[in-house]
């Protein structure tokens, strides 16, 4: 076996490693995340940590989580902020993360089934999906995050 | 000059809506409406078996200056569609060489109450119909004419040109022709039906949230009786039909097409839920 050769296969058996590596580290796709008994999802759906500055451009940005067309957060310097839902302001202190989680995922299944809130993390979702846009959630498992990082930040 | 003072004040409003959002919160407004002297109901008494006690047209739930737009029809943008209608009443198209005018001579007369009583069982078809439809089914079988397209600019004129001939009247449909019960049923079962990855049913909004505000949009009742409808936003006359879709659309579902038994049936089950209302076409809307 040539030294070539050999570097090759320890460099392949290294790839193979680093590509176990992510994979262990995958999000949790929308139909394997587990509320728990209290309604709560206490595993965050996605593999990277959450950021709250990213979180923070979700909740105003209209093409993904729009949360302000229906919530208002007084600190944002955000126009046009709804009232269709409550006020987020002190959100953080009425729920621990696993709720604001389970909450943003699925709100049908975490609050209650009539509600307005549509789920950012579910297939759970409405007759005659949009073609394009079948088997898809309106946010990703990292964005839930962000969103759920930026919402523990607002205490008063 | 008037119209232009107006029309500045209307977009000023639309730049400094974040202020009025503050006071515009919740219920709609205290006013009444009058247009040339009509006396329009803008609000009324439910019809037994309908989740309100009260019916608001969605006239109380826009800015002051929108408001005033629909209470004079000079300054009204939807009447140039009105107008254009009239124009188009006597104008000669297809094989049989008739005009509207052939058949109705009188359009201030012979159409009074024709758009408070629409949708209306068409035996022939077996369906409701609406005035586009009734429209088309009257060009291609009296007239010799091709049907319009869905929301050609004749189409909407000549439905906004029908629907003012009942301006002020109640809306009222008769359920007990035909099959209108069971189109009923249907619309009923559309209306609370969730669509599209948001998950919206029209009930969410228009029932469980009416006087909310989601982004700028002050939610309403989400009343028919003013369409077509002039729509700031598009600054153009709206079919009840395209904005059906457009609020479907907005759920990020499929939405059926103009005229299909779906849109039918939930245009008779919303019509009746304005039961009382005053026909306003042409609304002035944001």
């Amino acid at each position: 076996m040539t030294s070539t050769l050999r570097a090759l296969i320890v460099a392949s058996g290294f790839g193979a490693v680093a590509l176990a590596g992510s994979a262990m580290a995958q999000d949790v796709k929308p139909e394997a995340v587990a509320f728990s008994d209290s309604g709560g999802i206490e595993t965050p759906v996605a593999a990277q940590a959450g950021s709250a500055e990213a979180g923070q451009k979700v909740l105003t940005d209209r093409k993904l989580g729009n949360c302000v067309a229906c919530h208002q957060v007084s600190t944002l310097d955000a126009p046009f902020q709804g009232n269709v839902g409550p006020s987020l302001d002190g959100v953080g202190d009425r729920y621990e993360p696993d709720m604001l989680r389970a909450i943003v995922v699925n709100p049908k299944k975490a609050l209650y089934d009539g509600t307005i809130m549509p789920g950012f993390y579910t297939l759970d979702v409405g007759k005659h999906v949009r073609e394009d846009l079948v088997g898809k959630t309106i946010l990703s498992a990292q964005q839930v995050e962000d969103v759920v990082a930026y919402l523990q930040t607002l205490k008063e | 000059m008037k119209t232009k003072v107006i029309l500045a004040a209307s977009v000023l409003a639309l730049f400094s809506s974040p202020a009025m959002l503050v006071t515009a919160y919740g219920d709609p407004a205290e006013a009444e409406l009058s247009i040339d002297g009509e006396k329009i109901a803008v609000t009324a008494a439910a019809p037994e078996g309908h989740p309100f006690d009260t019916l608001y047209s969605g006239w109380l739930y826009r800015e002051p200056e929108t408001r005033a737009l629909e209470e004079d029809s000079f300054e009204n943008p939807g009447m140039f569609g009105v107008e254009q209608g009239a124009e188009l009443w006597s104008v000669v198209e297809g094989s049989a060489g008739k005009s509207c005018e052939s058949c109705h001579a009188n359009p201030e007369e012979d159409m009074k109450g024709v758009g408070a009583s629409y949708p209306k069982w068409d035996a022939d078809s077996k369906r409701p119909i609406n005035i586009e439809l009734q429209i088309d089914k009257c060009r291609e079988e009296n007239m010799g004419a091709e049907p319009y397209k869905f929301d050609a600019p004749q189409q909407k004129a000549l439905t906004a040109f029908i629907k003012h001939q009942s301006l002020g009247m109640p809306v009222k449909l008769d359920l007990s022709e035909g099959e209108m019960q069971k189109w009923w049923d249907q619309g009923k079962e559309m209306y609370y039906t969730r669509t599209g990855q948001l998950n919206l049913s029209c009930s969410n909004c228009h029932e469980d949230h009416s006087g909310n505000m989601i982004r700028a949009d002050h939610l309403s009742q989400g009343q028919v009786n003013g369409f077509p409808t002039y729509r700031l936003k598009q600054s153009a006359l709206v079919s009840v039909h395209n904005r059906f879709r457009g609020c479907i659309r907005d759920t990020r579902a499929e939405f059926p097409k103009a005229f299909s038994d779906d849109l039918m049936a939930l245009e008779t089950y919303v019509t009746w839920r304005g039961s009382g209302l005053s026909v306003e076409t042409p609304a002035v809307r944001q």
